[in-house]
């Protein structure tokens, strides 16, 4: 049974697997944060900029389209194999969503909730950081989820640059045609890939403000 | 670039098989979704179930997916075809359902009244409405199925992941670079011209 024999592989090489799932929860989550980083403040200051806010929009969009594997291997004549230059194509790869999501999001916003607030006497910042930035939450989540799930996937790609992660048992599988060893990297990164999303899924639901609610 | 040249030919075969594999998947996805789409339309378990495994399937990572099918149908073309069939699913089923959904309820009503029967409202009122909608579906599915195959070269599928795979393994850097651009480009090209048609038919709507 090959599953049974997957299981036995992992009991055999504990550490190799943890190795394998630390680097690829690493490679994952240092992408996401950096990308939320940089991608957070851009929406922000441009999101008031029609012009600038549509440029950024555009080229994200172009890069929504490139195929991962085509970013992560574009990746490596410039900065060659390793941890680092996979988490520069993961980073990238994690920029678009989030800040198509960010601009929609801020664009939104009901107008005459603007100028309520403004009426109250709130600064540009204010009205930012109290009103914006928590009515566009729910939308700003929803594309660092999608970013989450994108990017666990991607880095099971990073095998191919030498990241490493759970996708150097799925190469070395097939290289040697040894399906329990395939398995032993696929399945997990399924089971995270899955988990990333419900993650994030629950995590949107509690960020969104009470007030709006589904109920 | 002299590699290019000299190998132009390699790079056009890529190129094909590239878009034969994308768009077989599509045209199988396409049709599975549209039906299943045009069920959901009219049965919310029937949606919801459609979207609860859809969903799932499109969040597996392409590379695992592509490994856990290997034990089951090894190798190959077809592993790819399913894989990237699966991986539209999602997107083509949610936009042919919204899309059908959306249609003013009064339309339909208007039409059945000049007593058309339900498969003329679904043929002539339903889908034709719906189509911007479906199309917008097509298109992010096919930037998906195009990014998939560039991955599914490495269960020998063939296609422009080819290119790259074999200058990753000879660390010959032009390979990588056509393989990749040639695959961004294609992805750009389908991406626009579904967007214009998209345009188009959201234009002749209003």
């Amino acid at each position: 049974m090959l599953l049974v024999e997957a299981w036995q592989y992992i009991v055999a090489h504990p550490d190799r697997f943890v190795a394998a799932l630390t680097t690829h929860i690493a490679l994952s989550a240092g992408a996401l944060l950096i990308a939320i980083a940089i991608t957070l403040p851009i929406g922000v200051l441009l999101a008031h900029r029609r012009r600038a806010a549509l440029l950024a929009t555009t080229i994200a969009n172009v890069g929504r389209t490139l195929p991962s594997l085509a970013v992560l291997a574009l990746v490596m004549p410039i900065l060659g194999t390793g941890f680092v230059p996979s988490l520069f194509a993961l980073t990238l790869l994690a920029l678009p969503p989030i800040l198509i999501n960010t601009f929609t999001a801020l664009r939104q916003v009901d107008p005459e909730i603007i100028d309520a607030a403004r009426g109250m006497g709130m600064t540009a910042t204010q009205v930012m950081r109290q009103v914006e930035l928590p009515i566009a939450m729910p939308v700003i989540f929803a594309g660092i989820r999608t970013a989450a799930v994108q990017v666990v996937s991607g880095a099971v790609l990073a095998a191919y640059i030498g990241g490493g992660g759970l996708g150097d048992f799925i190469t070395a599988g097939i290289a040697m045609m040894a399906l329990p060893q395939l398995l032993v990297g696929a399945i997990p990164a399924t089971f995270l890939a899955l988990g990333t999303d419900r993650l994030f899924g629950h995590l949107q639901k509690v960020l969104t403000p009470t007030g709006m609610r589904e109920r | 670039m002299k590699w290019l040249a000299n190998n132009w030919d390699q790079v056009l075969q890529a190129l094909g098989e590239h878009i034969v594999i994308s768009f077989t998947s599509l045209a199988i996805a396409f049709a599975l979704s549209l039906a299943l789409g045009i069920w959901s339309a009219r049965n919310e378990r029937a949606f919801r179930w459609a979207m609860g495994i859809s969903g799932f399937l499109y969040t597996i990572p392409t590379l695992a997916f592509l490994a856990l099918l290997i034990p089951i149908v090894g190798l190959g073309k077809t592993n790819a075809i399913i894989c990237m069939v699966a991986f539209s699913l999602m997107i083509m089923i949610r936009n042919v359902a919204t899309g059908i959904r959306e249609v003013p309820a009064e339309v339909v009503d208007a039409a059945r009244g000049m007593g058309m029967r339900p498969i003329e409202i679904l043929l002539k009122i339903e889908l034709p409405l719906a189509l911007p909608v479906i199309v917008a579906g097509v298109r992010i599915a096919t930037v998906t199925v195009i990014s998939v195959a560039v991955v599914a070269a490495y269960v020998n599928a063939g296609g422009l992941g080819t290119l790259i795979f074999n200058g990753i393994s000879n660390d010959f850097a032009p390979k990588i670079w056509v393989g990749a651009l040639t695959s961004c480009a294609l992805a750009v090209v389908a991406d626009l011209s579904l967007a214009s048609v998209e345009g188009w038919l959201r234009h002749r709507a209003a």
